[in-house]
């Protein structure tokens, strides 16, 4: 009996996998939730990990206080929907409490503060295990990551001393005060998770398809205008066409100029795209080694 | 007309992708063989290079004062690989065509060679192996070829490279052929091809070469996209590692008991009488689950949920086979360990061993010979087993494994050692059948 996989049934098979090694080796997992597409196949794949019991891991939402409206209505359907709990870290309360302080200035962005938060809330909940929907396709440092990865007490990663990945063989030990993120969408590509949101028929926020919105440019990228941007003198405010590759903070994230109205058209754009969904990201423009530096402190 | 171009001009199809496998393979080579400019070759012809990040590689290697572009700082990621030139750990670059997607486990060919490349190998169908054109099979070529036979990758590809620095000579590539085949008699591997390339020129990488027409194989794009990888997996021995016990104790699902796992080998459908090991009780299917329907069967690569007729005590690191097509049951393993670390085998040490879902403590009982890589001679009695050493062991386990030979199973034939103290991954071992 012949039964052929295709490389998204593959792919899925083999992250499956990897979200029940995590309720196996793990005490008190949580799945990082953005809200982004990302994120949700990770939910949907840990949906069909455990079917028919519910997701036994608490989602925690990281929230710098800049979202797209949408992100948000999005996240609590979703939450209701899958039945899980639902844990709000807020980037807001760290600066509250003087946690952390905010960059100044109209190119100010809470990117870099979103680890402060998700480091303290791993702490608060005594988190031994965060499951994120990063790819390795990202960013050339991601692609150095293991699926398995290690933090040490400080939440910190060390790109020089990580463990070998062998098999599927993964190697959860650790002390107590260290945890792992976990990476079940590591050998996914951004058309493949396209693709598999396609072929499984996801839902997703409406920030993802083409709509009309002001927007400003700068840097060499489309901001939407939030109450978080501020217009700087000389930019000017234009109605345009848009749709996001990814929907991280509403002051880093460019928009892309698209008549994408459907998931079918947005395969046949990443697929044609000549530019990474990362491309539109201000906070990879800092320098060559600006992920690198954010994932050594603990970031995503 | 190129590859490219056709491609470029035949109608978009925005289904045909569920058609599409997925192929895993490893890249070796020695240094300054033009490894990197194959796979930038690769990525580049199957536009998997975006313009985002060849202005970035513009910008980085006019930094360094370079005037080509650097393809190695495409998968340079880590900043010390980019401040020392050097390549240290293995990256993962990930290409597609219409036919299939392709992970590439890069591996660098400096430092930790060994330790690098089986952890590429292990999860790979198939392996490239670059062959300088004007040099031959060379030491590392053969310990490539040992390493990718050890960790039995189905498939090896030779691409004897830099074919315009030898004239295109069709002797010079068929002397490199004859070269190979004579130690290559030695190892166990299944599937051996040979490709004249130039990855610089990029004749036979993925357009078709006009200065070699007396070679009539495929080009290598052609091959990776076309070899048949559905036999790689075992589709005999029923294997099914128990990884979680699946009890939702719902209102609706109140007595579903179900075992979910990835099938290791063989086929699992409803109604087949299966044996549970430990207990060695049996049963049948009653039923293979996937996310709410049943599937008619499940075999490798595939994560699914069996629930059986009866109800037995069954946890995670148990394994349900076939009654009559049993694994081996032992504590006492020989194992070929290649080892990881910076600290030393401990030839009496203690480590954690982890094999399918299992995870259980050993001892080394006996070094029986550490093996030279570069000639595969046999060193007797040498116990200081350090990192990239590959050595032949004796583990004594404190309970049993259900297991086969690396070489039948891939996946219940692997183990991997973990530190007691650090709780780093050590050791990376595949299970020998044990001489009568």
């Amino acid at each position: 009996m012949q039964t052929r996989m295709n490389h998204l049934e593959e792919l899925e098979a083999e992250s499956i996998f990897v979200l029940r090694e995590v309720a196996a080796q793990f005490e008190n997992p949580v799945i990082l939730f953005s809200g982004g597409k990302d994120s949700l196949v990770v939910i949907h794949l840990a949906r069909k990990a455990f079917h028919p019991a519910k997701i036994p891991f608490p989602l925690l939402h990281i929230d710098t206080g800049h979202n797209f409206a949408e992100t948000l209505e999005f996240r609590d359907a979703l939450v209701r929907d899958v039945g899980a709990r639902l844990l709000v870290g807020s980037v807001q309360a760290s600066i509250d409490e003087g946690r952390a302080a905010e960059e100044q200035g109209p190119s100010a962005s809470r990117n870099a503060l979103q680890t402060i938060t998700l480091l303290d809330a791993i702490a608060a909940h005594k988190f031994d295990c965060a499951v994120g929907g990063a790819r390795r396709d990202e960013e050339k440092a991601r692609a150095k990551e293991r699926i398995f990865s290690f933090r040490d007490a400080f939440g910190q990663w060390d790109p020089k001393n990580q463990r070998p990945e062998l098999w599927n063989l993964f190697n959860g030990r650790k002390r107590h005060g260290e945890h792992f993120r976990v990476f079940p969408l590591s050998n996914w590509t951004e058309l493949d998770v396209w693709q598999y949101i396609a072929m499984e028929k996801l839902a997703l926020p409406s920030l993802y398809f083409s709509h009309e919105r002001e927007c400003v440019r700068r840097d060499g990228m489309l901001l939407g205008l939030t109450p978080h941007i501020q217009v700087k003198k000389g930019e000017k405010v234009e109605r345009l066409v848009v749709r996001f590759r990814t929907v991280g903070d509403a002051t880093c994230t460019g928009a892309v100029l698209s008549r994408a109205a459907n998931i079918d058209d947005i395969i046949q754009e990443v697929a044609a795209s000549r530019v990474t969904e990362r491309g539109g990201r201000a906070d990879d423009k800092r320098s060559e080694a600006a992920m690198e530096e954010r994932k050594v402190q603990g970031y995503f | 007309m190129t590859r490219a171009k056709k491609e470029a001009e035949r109608p978009f199809d925005s289904q045909a992708y569920l058609g599409m496998e997925l192929l895993r393979f490893t890249t070796a080579g020695s240094v300054d063989d033009g490894k990197s400019t194959l796979i930038g070759r690769l990525l580049y012809d199957s536009k998997s290079i975006f313009e985002d990040q060849l202005e970035a590689l513009e910008r980085a290697s006019r930094r360094r004062g370079e005037d080509d572009l650097n393809l190695a700082l495409l998968t340079d990621g880590l900043r010390a690989e980019r401040e020392q030139g050097i390549t240290i750990d293995v990256a993962h670059r990930y290409f597609s065509t219409p036919r299939r997607k392709f992970i590439i486990a890069d591996c660098p060919g400096h430092i930790q060679y060994t330790r690098n490349m089986v952890t590429g190998a292990s999860t790979s169908n198939l392996a490239i192996i670059l062959v300088d054109a004007r040099t031959g099979v060379v030491e590392q070529t053969r310990r490539h070829t040992f390493i990718a036979s050890l960790l039995q990758i189905p498939h090896i590809v030779f691409c004897v490279n830099k074919m315009d620095l030898v004239d295109w000579s069709q002797q010079a590539f068929e002397k490199i052929q004859q070269d190979f085949r004579d130690f290559s008699a030695k190892l166990e591997v299944k599937d051996i091809r040979f490709i004249p390339i130039s990855a610089l020129k990029g004749d036979n990488v993925v357009d078709r070469s006009k200065r070699m027409d007396w070679y009539e194989g495929p080009t290598l794009l052609y091959l990776l996209e076309t070899l048949y990888i559905a036999s790689d997996h075992n589709r005999v021995d029923c294997r099914f590692p128990v990884q979680h016990v699946i009890r939702p104790r719902s209102d609706a699902h109140h007595d579903y008991r179900g075992y979910a796992g990835r099938v290791a080998g063989g086929v699992f459908k409803k109604g087949d009488e299966i044996l549970h090991l430990p207990s060695g009780l049996s049963t049948r299917v009653a039923g293979v689950d996937f996310f709410g329907r049943e599937v008619p069967a499940a075999s490798p690569p595939m994560s699914v949920v069996l629930r059986l007729e009866d109800d037995l005590d069954i946890s995670r690191g148990d394994m349900l086979v076939r009654p009559h097509n049993q694994p081996a049951v032992g504590q006492e393993l020989d194992v070929m360990l290649c080892w990881l670390s910076e600290r030393k085998l401990d030839p009496q040490g203690r480590y954690l061993l982890r094999h399918t879902t299992r995870e259980a403590r050993c001892q080394v009982k006996d070094v029986r010979y550490k093996v030279d890589i570069n000639t595969l001679h046999r060193a007797q009695g040498d116990t200081a087993i350090g990192m990239n050493d590959i050595a032949r062991v004796q583990l004594h386990v404190t309970q049993p494994l259900f297991y086969d030979s690396y070489q039948r199973n891939r996946s219940t034939g692997s183990l991997i050692l973990v530190d007691e103290g650090t709780f780093s991954t050590v050791g990376a071992g595949m299970i020998v059948q044990r001489e009568p």
